[in-house]
């Protein structure tokens, strides 16, 4: 009997944990708006100092690597491209492929990803640590709502500031692109762009920026909600900060794959 | 305020970890004016008892009033006035390590007031100066010593110049020196400042020296609460042997300690 229900027992708790967990995340979700909106009303105001700050860590910090992997990526699919549309002597319809896949999947994608190893680790080291050292109690008996000082501005800078970088990456990616596969297509990588421009229309970057959005609540909210759930000292730390990017980083890839189902039909 | 309303008032609070009761039924009160120590040894519920009068734990059953209200009942505005009245120093300082010293001391100033950055750049200063850390604004938490991150925190903890002040451990991993030093500072605050000061402890002597009265928690009860000289009196065996450092005689149920080794775990 023992061998049945053991992992019936264990197979609910972790529902439950699990269950309890999006909860969690959807109230802190909840709260941070609430304080975006109408907390200076009870004395608890975001501050646009600390949205700032956010946003250069999470945005500015990570245009050097955010432009090197697009770049490399949007090389890459040109590769591809080019090898794989050739076979059917398809090469013209490189720079639409290319247009299209890099706005509508790959910059978002990459972008995320890499934002989520960044600042969703950093954010989960950050508030994990704080929550061992004792500092979010002290901010709650300073009388500053933890959720209003730590979570609200960095849910605002990441949904500001990934939009823009999967904008920023969609262009790298293109433009490295037009590097690699002008040449093979015999047009100038100018003539290249210009076809891409062409071609794109606004839905393609609106899906990629839906995305965007999409990914940045992820992160944040997996990053904060296991930052603050940590315990048991220093490896807590490390432990929720793996946590964090692995969590992240399989809800982005599964919510890419439902957004594209549903988006693409 | 009136007078006849205690500061702190705490009836039948219960806690529970999981399965384990920590605190069984308190009542505990303090009045205006008094430095109270409450002490205990590990496990007596005394850190559970702190977290509860700070609103960090919601209780289970019973209520905690701070300044005549009930702050897990209390709407947010009204917690938000509590707070702003009482002072808390944590064990391990719970300084922001993202900021300076200076900026610690002064972020309950920029958060709650609209004074301008000169008055409250003086004001925190001179907060600094009230515990002996004068001129070490500019450094970062890391790079204070133990007594200094306390007093750093004690700092913060009495910046809007509270009318309740909470000092966790003020001893725990200093030198006998520091620590003294932090007694008298404690003395000097209720003093010169007139503030109502709950210590929670387990050093004997730090506790005699800085108590008007004492609360003795013992495994989730309180024991006795009064002063100094009564607490040393005390006919109560649990007492005498926190005094005398004796250690606790176990005692040992054969039944239950049958039942904990064989329990399978679910």
């Amino acid at each position: 009997m023992e061998a049945l229900t053991g992992p019936l027992a264990r197979l609910g708790r972790a529902t439950v944990g699990a269950l309890a967990g999006m909860g969690y995340a959807a109230s802190l979700l909840v709260e941070s708006l609430w304080f975006a909106v109408a907390g200076w009303r009870v004395g608890q105001p975001v501050r646009w100092r600390a949205v700032f700050e956010q946003m250069r860590q999470i945005g500015v910090d990570a245009l050097p690597i955010v432009s090197l992997l697009a770049f490399t990526v949007g090389i890459m699919l040109g590769i591809q491209f080019i090898a794989a549309l050739g076979e059917f002597g398809a090469q013209s319809q490189v720079v639409i492929a290319v247009a299209k896949s890099v706005t509508r999947e790959f910059g978002a994608l990459i972008t995320a990803i890499l934002v989520a190893g960044r600042s969703g680790s950093a954010l989960a080291a950050r508030i994990g640590s704080m929550s061992v050292s004792q500092e979010v109690d002290a901010l709650a008996v300073i009388g500053i709502e933890p959720v209003r000082y730590l979570v609200a501005p960095a849910l605002i800078a990441m949904l500001v500031m990934l939009p823009l970088l999967t904008v920023f990456a969609d262009a790298v990616a293109i433009f490295g692109a037009a590097l690699y596969s002008a040449p093979a297509l015999d047009v100038t990588p100018t003539a290249y762009l210009l076809q891409t421009m062409a071609l794109l229309d606004p839905g393609d970057i609106g899906q990629g920026l839906a995305k965007s959005a999409v990914f940045a609540v992820l992160i944040t909210l997996i990053g904060v909600s296991t930052g603050f759930s940590v315990s048991g000292g220093a490896e807590g730390v490390g432990r929720a900060t793996t946590r964090a990017v692995v969590l992240s980083i399989c809800w982005i890839i599964i919510a890419d794959m439902v957004f594209s189902f549903f988006l693409n039909r | 305020m009136n007078a006849a309303v205690p500061l702190i008032e705490v009836e039948k609070l219960e806690a529970w970890y999981g399965k384990r009761r920590i605190l069984n039924g308190v009542d505990f009160r303090v009045d205006a004016g008094e430095i109270r120590v409450i002490m205990g040894g590990s496990g007596s519920g005394k850190s559970t008892l702190l977290r509860h009068m700070l609103g960090l734990n919601r209780p289970v059953s019973g209520t905690v009033r701070l300044f005549g209200k009930d702050i897990a009942r209390a709407s947010e505005r009204d917690k938000l006035e509590v707070r702003k009245r009482i002072g808390v120093s944590f064990q391990g300082g719970a300084l922001l390590t993202s900021l300076t010293v200076g900026e610690n001391v002064a972020l309950p100033l920029r958060e709650h007031t609209a004074l301008d950055e000169s008055t409250i750049r003086i004001m925190s200063r001179l907060k600094l100066e009230v515990v002996n850390l004068g001129g070490f604004q500019d450094l970062m938490p890391a790079q204070l010593s133990g007594g200094m991150v306390k007093r750093a925190a004690l700092a913060r903890a009495i910046v809007m110049d509270p009318r309740l002040l909470f000092f966790d451990e003020p001893s725990a991993g200093l030198d006998p020196v520091v620590s003294a030093e932090l007694d008298e500072l404690i003395l000097r605050l209720r003093d010169a400042l007139r503030m109502t000061i709950v210590v929670v402890t387990h050093e004997l002597e730090s506790a005699f020296k800085i108590a008007d009265t004492i609360t003795v928690l013992d495994q989730g009860d309180v024991l006795m609460t009064g002063t100094v000289a009564e607490v040393r009196a005390a006919a109560n065996e649990r007492i005498q042997d926190l005094l005398n450092r004796r250690p606790r005689e176990v005692q040992v149920d054969a039944d239950e300690y049958l039942r904990r080794l064989t329990r399978e775990d679910g």
